[in-house]
């Protein structure tokens, strides 16, 4: 591992940790503690303060509604509403097959392009509930190559 | 390397650049272009350019802040402008190389502006456009001017002589410049920044700490974004010269892990410093050293407050703590530390570069400089601008941004994101600097500026903002963690028809309970948007709890869903669209919406076409319309 044994790298390695795995599983919670000598518990403390981490399994893609101002006003509300129907689960929650997984963002900064829906690192901006039901199908439909 | 080498070699690389035979090619590929489409447009241009064998520069720009125009790409031949085209597909691109890299024609009809020197006919300047005319581009200035991955375009343009020179200055003399310059924290507080720098100058202890606030967790704000995206070394130049102010021998970029293109182009800054010496051990051959390390945030909203920021760097939960002691003489590590907004950072390389009087020279008696603020929600040009301070509210929102779209009703703009207020029709006119925002409710935040219409319900809004801060509340004030739930319950039930008599005046209650109870400013400031709202927008929640009507046509329990009969046509279009089969019809048959049914997502009112424009959207009435379906035209004659 490229980091020291410092409290203070914690967050970087938890960060380092979801990125390979795609979320924190116990076990790479149980090796942190032993590297960094911190209990298990404190670690789960500081990881459930941050709403970066994730716990569980995430899908294969990752939908992210942007609910920042601009996109609450500009109607962002349908639209997570919509990718909630559209992959029949809740915010928060991910597909029985894994392919999807949704979340609310606060906001990703494109606030001139609201509303926006993020699909894994793809912004997709002007979004309408007809615009998201497209979009999505498409990473249904073609699944990796996008 | 000496600097002046170091100019020198970065201003012959510029002019080569600049004054080359080959035509140029900016391509603007910051966030906001990127989601328009950019990269797409940046790819078809070097496929075309190669395919017909055209000898030319490719370059990546930032972002000059017209976020709707996007995708902007920029042609320059030599001794001309550039000429900016907006809206550029991948499948116009090989029209735009025919008509002006190939035969000369510059396709005015396309362009939206030039920039730079020299005038094509019937193409405006950049500055001659209304969206710009009243701007001043201090903190923006080289934004999509230059190449943000390319040292040698900022140093070519004045880039690092700020740092040149606060090097053979005195701390002491730096700190009396800033202070010279009137600048105040751009982050939201706006507290001097001078007077900061000078605690934590005098602040005892060999070892201190400098970091960038980059965490820009307002929803509704990309000013650090686009500036970070566009312009890294601006930010980081301001950094170098309030660590050898200060005394600081390390420093950190706190970035939110939202931004990756940001982070990306940071790191790319960070190297190419590096590589010239303006990073690390003894810095342009100066006894000053100075390293500067990137920590991208986890995603909490709290950690933009300066105390939770530190105590997140050092891994630990990122709740703030009683001040004082001020992180000035107490932060990271116990350490003196001085925390200061991106945007700061941008107008201390600015200052350095000219002067603090220069600077001082905008903006009103108390608020100097500039101010960038991020435009969007309902207004016509929606981007990213730079205004002098003292402008008025009014001349952004109408002058700038073009007014409302669609020819709806102002209602008001928000700043200050959720610690700040709602502005109404009456304060339009007020200046636009801290005083004069605090005096109206609402502050100046980092640069958010949301524009409401006449359809944006205000008590909807203060909800959404209740919903952020209670969320990102990290629970440590009684207050804050109570007084905030119980604030957005109540605004709950008033947005969902339940609001009881008295309701309003609970919430003012809470306001002030909630404000005077919490440790930091996001408590101290959650109540902003409600207040406000209550303020200015009273008889909107009057209408909410007395009426059960929300004028807006915003809250979905107020609102319904009819197909008018007098204007269906039967197209059946509204009803294969409806994702719960709510409607019913047939060919030629007026439809009717299942009251039960609908779930007032409203896809029916996009869809339906605007020759017809059948559907409406009401609250606290009921057309009149059939119960089942009847053909199209006997409605009216049989009943």
């Amino acid at each position: 591992m490229q980091f020291m044994k410092d409290r203070a790298n914690l967050i970087p390695i938890l960060q380092k940790a979801q990125e390979a795995e795609g979320y924190l599983s116990p076990q790479a919670i149980a090796e942190i503690s032993q590297f960094l000598d911190i209990s298990e518990n404190d670690i789960y403390s500081v990881a459930t303060f941050y709403a970066l981490f994730r716990f569980t399994r995430p899908g294969d893609h990752i939908v992210k509604v942007c609910l920042g101002t601009a996109c609450h006003v500009r109607g962002g509300e349908r639209i997570l509403e919509s990718v909630e129907r559209e992959l029949n689960i809740r915010c928060g929650q991910t597909t029985d097959d894994f392919k999807f997984s949704m979340e609310r963002v606060a906001c990703v900064g494109c606030c001139a392009l609201a509303p926006v829906v993020l699909v894994d690192q793809d912004v997709h901006s002007k979004m309408t509930p007809a615009k998201a039901k497209e979009v999505l199908a498409r990473y249904k439909t073609h699944g990796e190559d996008i | 390397m000496t600097f002046k080498e170091i100019q020198h070699h970065a201003k012959a690389e510029w002019e080569a650049f600049a004054n080359s035979e080959k035509p140029r090619i900016y391509v603007g590929t910051a966030t906001c272009g990127r989601s328009s489409g950019a990269l797409d447009v940046l790819n078809r241009i070097h496929a075309e350019i190669e395919q017909r064998a055209i000898d030319a520069h490719v370059i990546e720009v930032g972002c000059i802040g017209c976020c709707d125009a996007e995708p902007l790409v920029d042609i320059a031949k030599r001794g001309r402008p550039r000429i900016c085209y907006s809206h550029v597909t991948p499948e116009i691109v090989p029209q735009l190389v025919t008509d002006y890299i190939v035969n000369d024609n510059p396709r005015p009809d396309l362009a939206l502006c030039t920039i730079g020197q020299g005038e094509i006919d019937g193409i405006p300047n950049l500055f001659a456009l209304p969206m710009f005319k009243p701007q001043v581009r201090i903190a923006l200035r080289n934004c999509g001017y230059i190449d943000p991955g390319n040292i040698n375009h900022y140093i070519a343009n004045g880039g690092y002589s700020g740092l040149f020179k606060a090097l053979k200055m005195t701390p002491e003399e730096i700190i009396g410049e800033i202070g010279k310059s009137g600048l105040r924290g751009r982050g939201g507080a706006g507290f001097p920044t001078a007077t900061k720098w000078r605690f934590c100058h005098d602040a005892p202890g060999t070892e201190k700490y400098i970091i960038c606030n980059a965490d820009e967790g307002d929803p509704g704000a990309f000013m650090n974004r686009s500036l970070l995206e566009s312009d890294p070394h601006f930010v980081l130049e301001g950094m170098l010269i309030g660590a050898y102010a200060i005394g600081a021998t390390s420093g950190y970029i706190y970035c939110r892990a939202e931004y990756p293109l940001a982070l990306e182009r940071l790191r790319i800054a960070l190297n190419r410093m590096q590589d010239y010496g303006l990073l690390g051990d003894n810095i342009l051959g100066s006894n000053f050293s100075f390293h500067i390390e990137i920590e991208e945030g986890a995603g909490a909203f709290v950690c933009g407050e300066e105390t939770a920021m530190i105590r997140s760097l050092e891994g630990k939960r990122g709740m703030p703590y009683a001040r004082p002691p001020f992180p000035a003489t107490s932060g990271l590590r116990g350490k003196p530390t001085n925390i200061n907004n991106v945007e700061t950072w941008a107008n201390v390389s600015a200052i350095l570069q000219k002067s603090g009087e220069w600077f001082a020279g905008y903006g009103t008696e108390r608020s100097k400089g500039t101010k960038t603020f991020a435009l969007a929600g309902k207004v016509v040009r929606t981007g990213l601008i730079e205004v002098p301070m003292g402008i008025a509210l009014r001349q952004i929102v109408y002058d700038i941004g073009g007014g409302i779209p669609d020819g709806k009703e102002f209602k008001a703009v928000q700043t200050g994101g959720p610690s700040g207020g709602c502005l109404p029709a009456s304060t339009l006119d007020i200046p636009v600097d801290y005083e004069h925002l605090a005096a109206a409710g609402s502050i100046m935040g980092s640069g958010g500026m949301i524009v409401a219409d006449s359809e944006t319900c205000m008590v909807d809004l203060a909800r959404y903002f209740l919903s952020f801060t209670q969320a990102e509340s990290c629970g440590e004030c009684v207050l804050c963690r109570e007084g905030t739930m119980q604030m957005l319950e109540i605004l709950t039930d008033i947005t969902g028809g339940s609001g009881k008599p008295g309701d309003i005046d609970l919430l003012l209650e809470l306001c002030e309970a909630v404000k005077s109870g919490s440790l930091c400013a996001l408590g101290g400031t959650a109540p902003n948007p409600v207040l406000t709202t209550i303020r200015y927008f009273r008889e909107e929640y009057e209408a909410h709890v007395n009426e059960k009507r929300c004028p807006a046509r915003v809250c979905k329990n107020l609102i319904s869903f009819y197909i008018l009969p007098e204007k269906c046509a039967g197209c059946l279009i509204c009803m294969r669209n409806c994702p719960v089969d709510a409607i019913t019809g047939g060919k030629r048959m007026i439809h009717v919406i299942d009251q039960h049914k609908c779930i007032k997502c409203g896809i029916c009112l996009d869809v339906c076409p605007s020759r017809f424009n059948a559907v409406a959207k009401v609250s606290g009435e009921q057309p009149l319309t059939p119960e089942d379906p009847i053909p199209v035209g006997s409605w009216g004659k049989t009943s």
